[in-house]
């Protein structure tokens, strides 16, 4: 679905300065349908590697392909866009409508879909948002969670294959975050929507299919959520915490118990204590 | 504070006038402005009145509300009436002080100019109170459109319009976000003469207008990644259709027009 060979991006730099590479050399092959989660700390280059998924930037050096497209051809640009949604922090700032059916129906208007079918998919992206009961309202009424879920219905309504959350979830309190994260589980699950998620909560990132932790402007650490979590060493090293049931098994372990490492939701670090305690 | 403020005051409804076309609406109050100057006499006034009365009563739309309207404009009403009254000159003066005098004529005169100025803002008011600004964009866009020709970046406006009728509750609320983060830190906003005050709302427009250009920036990324490419080959969710209902109340509006204009000119 994405692939970035020798992904390299600098920043325009201030005169006299040399400018700093904020992303160095980065190999990736994210495959359709999964669920992949960047973690980083700031400054770590998750959000400019985002930014480069749907061609908002371009590479300075290598290459990003979007289904066998290179983003750096013009030509193709709309289409890679429609391709690759991106919904993002402030969702204030992506909203460009006065009423919720009419920001949705925004990005098809655009690609010039006809009015009846631009209906329906308007429609069918509230529905799976599930935000159908707030089609007339005005958009700036509404909470953070469900604003985001707007903005995500907004992006769905291109019908695109991959959607990029680039700190989506940021701004949003615990539940408008719980909201915006179990919409794009969803998404993921039942409609097959690649979707990549940039976050700095660690605990987004427990039922991810693959993590990717940035650091320095490169792919530090990669795999399953799993297996990077449980390298708690290397993890803090980069300035991370790790989730809190990680936390808690590692320090029983320090502290001699026989308890494993990879048990991330709170029912399975739950029972691994329980049956340490036997 | 600032919640009370509302622009572009709409009444939501569905009525008659809710439910034209906003193009319509458009015309038909061009033409009641052009029956309104073509009006000389007390005859005319009473026909343009009358059917702006009907035409209020149609919109259900609160007889307060539009009257609450002309407040702002009350000082330039009186001021027009003034300088009707003194310097129309005629034959007789009924009073005379000075430089100073007053003729029949200027009388008429001042009441006419108050008359067309009150109906010409509650005429207008009608407009925006039974059309959302969305729908007024939209129709303005729409008959806009043959200026095209001539290069007229006619959807770039109507999207420019849009988008600021969309962030003004947004700033509106960052602003009092502002002011009560200043407050906090001992600014004051409400004593003091003009010139002191003017002075404290520095530090509340530059936090202002700073946000204001990162938010455009943002959403200016935002509208491209949803394929924003101008207005060339953009269709419409809501596309504008001209009814049965439309035709009748362009015809109606341009009969009256005409009517007023013969009457007018037959000086009543």
């Amino acid at each position: 679905m994405l692939q970035t060979e020798q992904l390299e991006y600098a920043y325009p730099a201030e005169e006299g300065k040399t400018p700093r590479l904020a992303l160095g050399g980065v190999d990736l092959n994210i495959e359709k349908g999964s669920f992949v989660v960047v973690l980083g700390h700031n400054g770590s280059g998750k959000s400019t590697l985002a930014k480069h998924f749907n061609a908002v930037l371009l590479p300075t050096g290598g290459k990003v392909w979007v289904e066998g497209m290179d983003t750096a051809d013009e030509a193709l640009l709309l289409e890679i866009r429609r391709r690759v949604g991106m919904v993002f922090q402030n969702p204030d700032n992506q909203i460009v409508a006065n009423v919720v059916e009419e920001d949705v129906a925004f990005a098809p208007e655009n690609l010039g879909v006809p009015p009846e079918e631009i209906r329906r998919r308007v429609d069918e992206a509230l529905a799976v948002v599930g935000m159908e009961k707030f089609v007339r309202h005005a958009p700036h009424l509404l909470s953070g969670g469900q604003k985001q879920r707007v903005a995500i219905a907004g992006v769905i309504a291109m019908e695109p294959e991959c959607i990029v959350l680039d700190e989506a979830t940021a701004m949003l309190d615990p539940m408008g975050r719980e909201e915006v994260l179990s919409t794009a589980h969803r998404l993921n699950r039942e409609k097959g929507i690649t979707v990549i998620l940039i976050t700095h909560h660690m605990n987004e990132a427990e039922e991810a299919d693959r993590v990717i932790v940035m650091n320095d402007g490169q792919v530090a650490m990669d795999g399953s959520p799993q297996e990077v979590f449980c390298q708690v060493e290397k993890l803090r090293a980069l300035g991370l915490t790790v989730p809190d049931t990680v936390e808690l098994l590692y320090e029983l372990r320090q502290s001699g118990w026989d308890v494993p490492l990879d048990a991330l939701t709170v029912e399975a670090c739950a029972d691994a204590v329980a049956a340490a305690m036997k | 504070m600032l919640k009370d403020i509302t622009l572009g005051q709409y009444f939501p409804g569905d009525t008659l006038a809710h439910r034209l076309d906003p193009r319509t609406k458009l015309i038909l109050v061009v033409l009641y402005i052009v029956a309104l100057f073509c009006a000389k006499y007390f005859w005319t006034y009473a026909l343009v009145a009358l059917v702006l009365a009907v035409c209020v009563r149609i919109s259900r739309v609160r007889l307060k509300a539009l009257v609450r309207g002309l407040k702002p404009v009350l000082i330039i009403i009186t001021f027009t009436a003034v300088l009707n009254l003194f310097y129309t000159k005629g034959e007789e003066p009924l009073w005379q002080w000075h430089f100073l005098s007053i003729y029949p004529e200027g009388i008429l005169a001042a009441v006419f100019m108050v008359l067309r100025i009150t109906l010409l803002i509650m005429g207008t008011f009608l407009l925006t109170y039974t059309t959302s600004p969305i729908h007024l964009t939209d129709g303005m866009e729409s008959l806009m459109n043959p200026l095209k020709k001539i290069h007229v970046p006619v959807h770039e406006l109507a999207m420019m319009m849009s988008i600021a009728l969309r962030f003004i509750p947004t700033l509106i609320e960052e602003t009092d976000k502002i002011m009560s983060a200043q407050k906090a830190r001992g600014a004051d906003f409400e004593s003091g003469n003009l010139l002191q005050r003017a002075k404290a709302m520095i530090p509340l427009l530059v936090p202002l207008f700073i946000s204001a250009f990162r938010r455009a920036d943002e959403l200016a990324v935002a509208m491209e990644c949803r394929c924003y490419h101008g207005g060339e080959g953009r269709t419409k969710l809501h596309v504008l259709h001209y009814a049965a209902r439309d035709y009748a109340a362009m015809v109606l509006g341009l009969a009256f027009a005409a009517g007023i204009f013969v009457l007018g000119r037959m000086g009543l």
